[in-house]
């Protein structure tokens, strides 16, 4: 068992998502992240897939997926050389003063964005691979996180080969 | 100007549809309006799961897709079951429904199911349509998603707006070509090579052939492989008929309540040239101990069933057909060692011992005088339980096409609806059921159908007074304890004759014969309701989760 990247380029249609996500919950597995978009074909999107499971076991999602007559391309990326990113925004409790500027100097450290500023809490916006969030996500803890939200991995594949 | 519902009925023209069968409602008025002088037979049904089972046993009957038509909400739900059944044995069906307005959907309005959501994991493919121009192409699309690659049902939903909406520009259709479905037909040439190599070497090798053979009509290409090479063939419930089951190479059906013949070559055999099969649980029994020693040959046109259950040295994606044709051109006429053959020979000789108790009206007798009256080309439809074994195991089925049951699904209440969509398809043709008298309640109302379009389907139920199968499982695996399975004596002839159909009972071994004859020669249709031994059991059997060899009550033990 291991994480698998999928990306899954589908029709851009109604009903598409829940087809894909259906198929998964129907045969037993667990998505771990999925984040959908237009990309680069005009009438199509990309669907970013991460999912847990053995090998043979994730020989037939994807043979399954490639059954879903919107579904046009399915790639297992895992083994390629990618670039991936995840999106998070966290809202941090943060009082005016010495905490707040902690929680600063973390997001310094971690290059995330100070986007919002209120009189109790800030929210950082960071953007890396999903450890980096989770490291994060353990660092502010500790002051207190009142919400937190995060994208989904996306990926692409580096160089030459990228795209289709 | 056309509207919605105009372009559907034109569509159904053009991709050749001629029967159709329904049930009106509201939220399909539309359609009904114009099917009231369009140049196509709609079929009046007595409940919307007979639509699409009609519609289904159609499709088995002909090759041809099937189509069945039902309104919203209660309508389109009664669908359901009906498409699960020919999903899970890859018919061609294409289902409309109708739908609330769009302006409505979603609103939980009267007569509202969200339809395509619910079909989603039992159809092939669904369309729920909001611009009526694209109803042209949506047709087409959908027959050609149906009827190709591994075949399967479609549904289109259709919102009442949509249909009465008038189009002033019709697009013209185009032949369907989808970016995401490309069903490879031409087996890959290095496999096709392997596959070879591995027939040529093999000195116990085993063909195990499905509904995948059916449906390519591939049956001519699996006996010319087998003759050529002198394989012997094992086939699914779906598969018999492809193989003339008095063909000298036939071991009959494999699996539960397969032979012991195809049961135990499988287990000997060291290769397993496996053809339109999906290596389904009923057919392997514990699937470690399936085909064990044999390098496994797959050929199947959906990709997905290739390694699905069982790992397989040899995978090819294609037609049936093709890829056999493929592989045997590249063979010579081969001679077996005799030892393999003559194994084969004597399982199936030893298992040939007469089935059935002695005492009471057996229902393998039952299958074997039917055999006997009816030719090659009547159509023997079941419904499903024991009386759907007994009829595998004692019909000789020498032509595809001809065996029509619910295998994948196992829809009790399938089989007369079916029975009728065959007798449509087929209007020369004797079409014989064999039901058990639980599933032939399930859908006794369409007597009411086969009356009002005169279809003499013979309708032969071996009636136990039980829940067979169920009982038969409560005998031998929950010690006797016999929990809901007793069915109450029902009048069938009483039942037949008030809707209009002619019935006979039959309690003794010796009135069967005249009793059928009498059936099969009758102008119209005919209710049998034979009194069989109520605790016949359907043997050999092998216990859910053993091993296919593992068998019980060999012999009619
Ligand atoms: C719709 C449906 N409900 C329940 C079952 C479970 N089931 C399988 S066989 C069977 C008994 C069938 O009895 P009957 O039609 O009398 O046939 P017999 O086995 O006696 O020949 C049942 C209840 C089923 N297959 N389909």
């Amino acid at each position: 068992m291991r994480p698998h990247t999928l990306h899954v380029l589908v029709e851009n249609r109604a009903g598409v998502l829940s087809r894909v996500a259906g198929l998964f919950s129907r045969r037993g597995f667990n998505i771990e992240s999925l984040a959908v978009g237009t990309c680069e074909e005009p009438g199509m999107s990309r669907m970013t897939i991460v999912v847990l499971g053995d090998d043979a076991r994730i020989e037939q999602v994807k043979k399954q997926l490639n059954k879903l007559i919107d579904v046009i391309k399915v790639s297992d990326i895992t083994e390629q050389s990618t670039v991936d990113r995840e999106l998070a925004l966290i809202k941090v409790a943060a009082e005016p003063g010495e905490g707040r500027a902690e929680v600063m100097q973390v997001a310094g450290i971690f290059r995330a964005q100070i986007i919002d500023v209120g009189p109790k809490s800030v929210i950082l916006l960071v953007a890396g691979d999903s450890e980096k969030i989770d490291a994060l996500e353990r660092l502010l803890r500790q002051y207190g996180i009142k919400e937190f939200v995060r994208t989904g991995k996306i990926a692409l594949m580096r160089g030459m080969k990228g795209g289709r | 100007m056309k509207t919605g519902a105009r372009l559907l009925v034109e569509g159904l023209q053009r991709e050749g549809v001629e029967t159709i069968f329904g049930y009106p409602g509201g939220a399909v008025l539309p359609i009904y309006d114009e099917l009231y002088d369009a140049p196509l037979r709609h079929v009046l049904v007595r409940h919307e799961q007979a639509a699409a089972h009609a519609a289904d046993g159609y499709a088995r009957a002909s090759g041809k897709t099937g189509v069945c038509l039902a309104t919203s909400g209660p309508g389109a739900c009664n669908l359901v079951t009906g498409i699960a059944t020919a999903y899970m044995d890859s018919v061609p069906l294409v289902a409309v429904t109708g739908q609330v307005p769009t302006t409505m959907l979603g609103n939980d309005a009267f007569q509202e199911s969200d339809i395509t959501g619910i079909t989603f994991p039992i159809t092939k493919h669904n369309y729920l349509v909001k611009e009526a121009a694209e109803i042209g192409q949506v047709v087409r699309d959908a027959f050609f998603i149906a009827g190709t690659g591994r075949q399967g049902p479609v549904l289109i939903d259709l919102p009442k707006d949509v249909m009465t909406t008038q189009v002033e520009h019709v697009p013209e259709v185009r032949e369907a070509r989808l970016r995401g479905y490309q069903p490879t037909y031409e087996g890959h040439p290095r496999q096709v090579e392997r596959a070879v190599a591995l027939i040529r070497e093999a000195e116990r090798p085993l063909l195990y052939i499905g509904g995948g053979v059916v449906a390519s009509g591939a049956a001519v290409e699996v006996l010319a492989l087998a003759e050529l090479t002198a394989v012997p063939v094992a086939s699914t419930l779906m598969g018999l008929g492809a193989v003339p089951c008095d063909h000298p190479l036939s071991l009959g059906m494999i699996g539960m309540h397969g032979t012991e013949a195809a049961n135990f070559a499988v287990t000997e055999c060291d290769l397993l040239i496996a053809v339109g099969v999906r290596f389904d649980d009923r057919v392997t029994g514990r699937v470690e101990a399936f085909a064990p020693n044999a390098a496994v040959i797959h050929i199947d046109i959906d990709p997905a069933e290739i390694g699905k259950n069982k790992p397989v040295d040899v995978p090819i994606v294609g037609d049936a057909k093709l890829v056999l044709r493929a592989i045997t051109a590249k063979l010579a006429r081969q001679e077996r060692g005799d030892g393999w053959l003559s194994r084969v020979r004597r399982w199936q000789e030893e298992g040939a011992g007469a089935a059935g108790t002695a005492d009471g009206l057996s229902p393998a007798a039952v299958i074997r005088q039917m055999n006997a009256l009816l030719d090659e080309n009547a159509i023997v439809v079941s419904e499903v339980g024991q009386n759907q074994m007994w009829t595998a195991q004692h019909y000789c089925f020498r032509r595809p096409r001809t065996w029509i049951t619910s295998g994948g699904l196992g829809t009790m209440g399938y089989g007369f609806p079916a029975s009728m969509g065959a007798q449509f398809a087929c209007p020369d043709e004797t079409v014989a059921l064999v039901a058990g008298d639980g599933s032939f309640q399930m859908n006794i109302q369409e007597l009411g159908t086969v009356v009002e379009y005169d279809l003499p389907v013979k309708v032969v139920i071996l009636n136990n007074l039980y829940l067979g199968m169920v009982r038969q499982w409560q005998e031998l695996f929950y010690d006797r304890r016999y929990s809901y399975t007793e069915l109450r004596p029902v009048d069938f002839v009483g039942i037949a004759k008030a809707y209009g159909v002619e019935g006979m009972r039959v309690e003794n071994p010796d009135e069967v014969g005249p009793a059928l004859e009498a059936a099969f020669d009758a102008e119209g249709a005919f209710v049998l309701d034979v009194r069989i031994e109520r605790e016949a059991n359907v043997f050999p059997m092998v216990p859910a989760g053993a091993a296919i060899n593992e068998m019980i009550g060999r012999r009619g033990g």
